[in-house]
């Protein structure tokens, strides 16, 4: 059986990082599955979870009023969810649910921010994972705003 | 090799007819792929018909009374006579078209343009990007190699759609979903919960195809932002810069080098292009007043 550290090193977030930082922060690690349909969390929840995601379909949704909720992008196997675990006020900014059966290993934010105060470079490590992460998904949003399939051809 | 020779002797027969002439066709059949989006097959109303069709190639569309327009073949499926043509109701003359009956006729003249360098693609693996109804020019080219497989390695469609509303080829979708040998990805802007497919830019599809980078031909068509990003995305994932082919879209009239409305840098797009390899168009896939 794999644990939370095996699991982590074949993430590809986790590639670059040490087996003493995988070591240090598989503590705050815990297997968690999914049901489709199931809400992992909902906008305006404490993050209290980085959500390495191992197989599955979850959906980052917003409630648009009288018409459900909008999927602006689903993640899979190999991406993460909940960076704000990291960035104050750890308040989540979209709703996570599962589309499909999905499986996460769940690093509790408490657990991680504390062990990114006593180690810097594993901070560092995870900030800069984190910001490439971000910034792709801001790309890609400003590409989706454009909305480039519009009428014009 | 009898290839070539085919495509020579259609290009000698297409300089001796008169360029400008449009021959007559009857619209078949129409069927309406989503809200403002129809397909229509022509068929020619007497015997003259114009010469076959290459995958990435264009016919310029007559309506009677209202203007021509370019528009890429969609299907070359059936290899008759009959043309099958995808618009989208974006003006004034592709609103008469989209607002055709059966049997009503068109002019047609063409076909015009380069094709999809489908020889540079055998024995290598492929991956098709499309955005939009960018998938129109590439659905022939799609046919070509589902209908000759063993020639081609692995095959990835990535199609991105504003919503699922907008998607379209949906028998041809559940068609290529089902195939064993097909790679095929979709993904939409945004989407409401009843989609459970991905949701987000086609690019990060890339992810999901399979191929050997060094081995790979990528074949891009959509909007012209989509496609500097699909370029980048490919070239990110190590495709050679020179297997990298993108139709580009351009205001053509003629369709035949003379008007100069498509001119881009040294190039008419309706003449040189659609289809251009990437080398041929980087420095000016950014350049604003192109």
């Amino acid at each position: 059986m794999k644990t939370i550290k095996d699991l982590l090193t074949e993430h590809k977030f986790f590639h670059e990082m040490t087996p003493e930082m995988l070591e240090f922060i598989a503590g705050c690690g815990k297997n968690m599955h999914f049901n489709p349909g199931e809400f992992i969390g909902k906008q305006g929840d404490p993050a209290d979870f980085l959500y390495v995601i191992r197989e599955g379909n979850i959906a980052l949704q917003l409630v648009q009023p009288t018409q459900g909720s909008l999927t602006i992008r689903s993640l899979r196997g190999g991406e993460i969810a909940g960076f704000s675990w990291i960035i104050p006020p750890y308040r989540l900014q979209f709703d996570l649910r599962a589309v499909e059966h999905s499986s996460v290993v769940a690093l509790d934010g408490t657990c991680l921010r504390k062990k990114c105060e006593e180690d810097y470079k594993l901070g560092y490590y995870l900030m800069k994972q984190s910001a490439t992460v971000m910034t792709q998904r801001l790309v890609d949003t400003r590409i989706q705003l454009l909305d480039i399939y519009g009428a014009r051809v | 090799m009898a290839q070539e020779s085919d495509h020579a002797e259609v290009n000698r027969q297409s300089l001796q007819r008169d360029i400008w002439l449009p021959l007559l066709y009857t619209v078949k059949e129409k069927k309406t792929e989503n809200r403002g989006i129809v397909t229509l097959t022509l068929a020619p109303s007497a015997e003259e018909a114009i010469e076959p069709m290459e995958p990435g190639q264009f016919n310029m569309l007559y309506a009677f009374g209202i203007g021509e327009i370019p528009i890429s073949i969609s299907s070359l499926w059936n290899l008759q006579s009959t043309l099958v043509h995808t618009i989208q109701d974006v003006g004034a003359v592709s609103k008469a078209f989209c607002d055709l009956s059966t049997g009503d006729q068109v002019g047609v003249r063409g076909p015009y343009g380069t094709r999809w360098p489908l020889n540079k693609a055998k024995n290598k693996d492929v991956i098709i990007l499309a955005g939009g109804v960018g998938m129109v020019p590439l659905r022939p080219l799609i046919e070509r190699i589902l209908n000759d497989r063993s020639r081609y390695g692995k095959l990835n469609v990535l199609f991105g759609a504003r919503s699922p509303e907008n998607i379209i080829f949906h028998q041809d979708i559940i068609s290529w979903q089902a195939d064993p040998t097909l790679n095929f990805q979709i993904t939409v802007d945004h989407a409401y919960s009843n989609w459970r497919g991905h949701v987000g830019v086609v690019t990060y599809l890339i992810e999901e195809a399979n191929f050997d980078p060094e081995n790979t031909i990528a074949f891009i068509c959509g909007p012209e932002i989509m496609m500097r990003y699909a370029v980048h995305a490919c070239l990110d994932a190590n495709v050679p810069t020179d297997h990298i082919f993108l139709s580009i879209e351009r205001n053509m009239k003629c369709a035949t080098g003379f008007c100069g409305h498509c001119q881009y840098g040294p190039f008419f797009v309706c003449k040189d292009g659609a289809v251009f390899s990437y080398p041929q168009v980087k420095i000016y896939l950014n350049i604003a007043e192109l």
